[in-house]
């Protein structure tokens, strides 16, 4: 992982290594491509970093939140959250409903090490949104296109679920999912409560080994007639232990029991031979050789400061949405003054976050509960999707996409925070009464999020700032965001809908019920599902990239991350991104073979 | 750890106070510079750390005497789990009052100046410092500050500390193995399996998996 090998003649760069760079160098390495990874951050080994058993009393503040951990000191993101030293980004407006909240995980990996392993496929409506309600935009694919690698994602990276059957909520193939893990106490209560007022609740989707991995009939079905791939795959997928249900899958996992990039995509990719990953390598700009096609890289080597091109048939930008459009903007040519691959004008446009909303709630039939463990899988046993699909085909809704809930509750580790806010129950108990009021209590809250579609709009962009460079000298984006009336009137049904489960569990909502949609909507940026920035479809006036991640304007160059989404569906962007990594991934090693690229 | 709903509430109210940058009109630079004396943002997580390790400690011998009878008086021992201050809540306290981040130093000068006003006032009523008064003493002082609705306009600004500083113990409690053992919490152990809650539990409580 040395600068100096670079010389080495390559056939990709692929710029990040999260779950777009990540899927791209394994299949790319799988078919035998010659693979160079630039990663930002630093190198990351979550065998031996990440925190398992620690208790918050064994971390600074009791592991709470501060800005140099914004999710709490154990969370798996280092060198990253909201801010990162010296590279700041610049928001438009000083209105805080017009910000756009970054978020960076420099280090290996990126945000796959900590992320909520939620892993739901886009229906066949997500795909062709616009053709539904004439709002947004179509992909210029559909579901069909992209199942088969939905199916190979979830047998590879290992995702647990059922397949129910649901409108717009697409099943597995047999043998896809693994078994969902056992509910808890209040999924099995808010199974009942929500069911009666129609709401469907069903097992959850997440990145967990609930079992090992089929390491004898996967990989032939990943691989077909690549024998050293399958060979190595199912060495990985031996390696790879099952959960041993405790400790938080935002740490990371040292034992490989979930998704990350670090312990699921590379290590089989670096086994192949194929890859060569440099850390601490920031891309500044793609080279645009005199042929129009792009040459490399610019990279600044963090620990030198000293700047290196490196050079390959092909440039994957893989750096997350915004700093894959950053990357683009930056890369200003003659030929391409507003940036490189831009002739559409798209880069930058039609930005996307998911809606977020959030009620909590204390209820009394989950009181004093026995001794149970409740770690489980780290939550998630059960969600429920969106089921008003025929209600807003029908006109009765006043806002046009949907949203399914995340919930929780449980007998988690009490950290911080746990039993905060109490006296609005025990009107102020202390001493002896309450430390019966925390037994009688802990465990008794259970949490509803809501995570909802946004439809892209013509005031939610990012672009260069004109002024703002950070300390490598690079200039910065510059956001602009704002919601549509139908993300806030989602995040205000959001809100409704919770307190009626609470109120139907028998329960009593924390705090207020926000009933103004602008209020109830997390900013822009905080659900983390940053996609779009320069989006695929049908024609380079009016996308950047073709169905195959392929710039129109310089067919050696791919953005295989989610900045080519041109939706973003209530349905957590990660799977989607690698489907999308893959099917790329392998248009390109087809293209190579072909010697079209 | 701290899930997105908590953090997204603390940006919320930090996005408020916040002092951000200016290089334009209508501009603003969301950078960050690591605190002083901070862990930074590359911390060794799994190193065991205790209160001091990485910021000095600040508080005054007084003042921790009157910290720790205060803690006892919130969460004092019984036949489950030892008093606050013997499980090292004082430490903690003391790391979070002496902490370099926009949170801790908000809360500084509240329990601070909440200490000095619990010892300031038990030499009003009782001629005594805070921590030398019996437990009825103690509790008659706590009585008019413990529920901020209830409390007299002249305790407000105490009422007001003594929430903050009741939810500093309590976390500061429950979140050590002791405070763990005391609710009941047996997790954090690995599992060959996982089964979730027993069928008679459920049964109780009218639930289960659905017949299919």
């Amino acid at each position: 992982m040395t600068p100096s090998a670079n010389h080495q003649p390559y056939d990709v760069i692929i710029v990040g290594s999260g779950a777009a760079g990540g899927q791209s160098a394994y299949t790319l390495c799988m078919e035998g491509a010659k693979v160079l990874m630039l990663e930002a951050g630093r190198d990351y080994v979550p065998e031996h970093e990440t925190p398992m058993f620690q208790t918050p009393d064994q971390a600074p503040l009791r592991g709470v939140s501060t800005p140099e951990k914004d999710f709490g000191f154990y969370d798996s993101t280092i060198d990253g959250g909201w801010t990162v030293p010296g590279e700041p980004y610049v928001q438009s407006t000083a209105d805080p409903h017009g910000r756009f909240a970054w978020w960076r995980a420099r280090m290996l990996g990126g945000r796959t090490n900590h992320w909520g392993r939620i892993s739901l496929r886009n229906g066949s409506y997500d795909f062709k949104p616009h053709r539904r309600d004439g709002l947004g935009f179509d992909w210029p694919i559909s579901y069909e296109d992209v199942a088969p690698y939905y199916d190979k994602v979830e047998r590879l990276i290992g995702v647990y679920g059922t397949s129910e059957g649901l409108e717009n909520t697409p099943n597995s193939p047999e043998g896809c999912l693994l078994p969902p893990p056992a509910p808890l106490v209040s999924d099995y209560l808010v199974q009942q409560r929500a069911g009666r007022l129609g709401i469907p609740i069903v097992a959850g989707h997440r990145a967990v080994l609930t079992r090992q991995l089929d390491f004898k009939r996967s990989p032939a079905l990943l691989h077909p007639g690549n024998l050293k791939a399958q060979k190595i795959i199912a060495e990985h997928m031996r390696q790879r232990a099952a959960c041993f249900w405790a400790t938080d899958c935002g740490r990371g996992c040292s034992i490989r029991a979930n998704y990350q990039s670090t312990t699921v995509h590379l290590p089989p990719a670096l086994a192949t031979g194929n890859l060569n990953i440099v850390t601490n390598a920031m891309v500044s700009e793609v080279v645009l050789g005199r042929n129009g096609l792009a040459k490399g890289v610019k990279y600044i080597d963090k620990i030198s400061g000293r700047e290196h091109v490196a050079a390959a048939r092909v440039v994957v930008l893989a750096a997350s949405a915004c700093e894959t459009v950053r990357i683009l903007l930056n890369s200003k040519s003659a030929q391409f003054p507003e940036g490189l691959a831009n002739s559409s004008g798209k880069v930058g446009r039609y930005l996307m976050d998911t809606v977020g909303s959030s009620v909590s709630g204390q209820v009394p039939l989950l009181e004093s509960l026995p001794p149970l463990n409740e770690d489980g899988a780290s939550g998630h046993a059960f969600y429920a999707p969106w089921w008003l699909y025929q209600d807003q085909q029908k006109g009765k809704m006043d806002f046009a996409r949907g949203y399914h809930i995340e919930f929780g509750g449980g007998r988690r580790m009490p950290n911080f925070g746990t039993l905060h806010g109490l006296e609005s129950i025990t009107q102020g108990s202390y001493g002896k009464k309450l430390k019966e009021d925390a037994r009688r209590y802990y465990g008794s809250f259970v949490g509803f999020d809501g995570r909802g579609e946004m439809i892209p709009n013509e005031n939610s962009y990012c672009e260069i700032d004109p002024v703002v460079k950070d300390r490598w000298g690079i200039p910065v984006l510059r956001f602009h965001w704002q919601w549509s009336d139908h993300e806030t009137r989602q995040a205000a049904h959001m809100q409704k809908t919770f307190a009626g489960i609470i109120e139907a569990m028998g329960g009593k909502v924390s705090g207020a019920v926000k009933t103004d949609g602008a209020e109830a909507i997390a900013p822009g940026g905080f659900i983390i599902h940053e996609v779009g920035g320069a989006r695929m479809g049908e024609s380079r006036q009016t996308s950047v990239t073709n169905q195959w991640c392929q710039t129109w304007d310089v067919k050696n160059l791919f953005l295989n991350d989610g900045a080519v989404f041109v939706s973003n569906a209530d349905k957590n962007p990660t799977l989607t991104i690698m489907a999308l990594a893959w099917r790329a991934s392998d248009h390109i090693a087809q293209l190579m073979r072909r010697k079209e690229l | 750890m701290t899930d997105r709903r908590t953090t997204i509430k603390w940006m919320l109210a930090a996005a408020t106070s916040m002092p951000w940058l200016h290089h334009a009109a209508a501009e603003e630079v969301t950078a960050s510079v690591p605190a002083p004396n901070g862990y930074g943002y590359d911390p060794n997580l799994t190193k065991l750390y205790r209160p001091g390790d990485v910021w000095p400690l600040t508080l005054s011998a007084a003042q921790r005497r009157t910290a720790g009878a205060l803690c006892n008086v919130i969460l004092p021992g019984d036949d489950r789990s030892p008093g606050a201050e013997s499980v090292g809540v004082v430490d903690f306290i003391d790391e979070w009052v002496s902490a370099p981040y926009p949170r801790q130093l908000k809360d500084r000068p509240i329990v601070l100046e909440g200490l000095a006003w619990m010892d300031a006032e038990a030499l009003l009523r009782f001629k005594k410092d805070f921590a030398e008064l019996d437990d009825p003493r103690q509790h008659a002082i706590c009585d008019d500050i413990c529920y901020e609705p209830k409390a007299e306009v002249k305790f407000a600004r105490a009422a007001k500390f003594f929430t903050r500083y009741r939810d500093l113990t309590v976390g500061g409690f429950y979140s050590t193995p002791s405070g763990h053992k005391d609710l009941g919490y047996i997790g954090n152990v690995p599992l060959a399996r996982f089964d979730g809650p027993p069928m008679e539990l459920l049964r109780k409580l009218g639930l289960g998996p659905q017949p299919s």
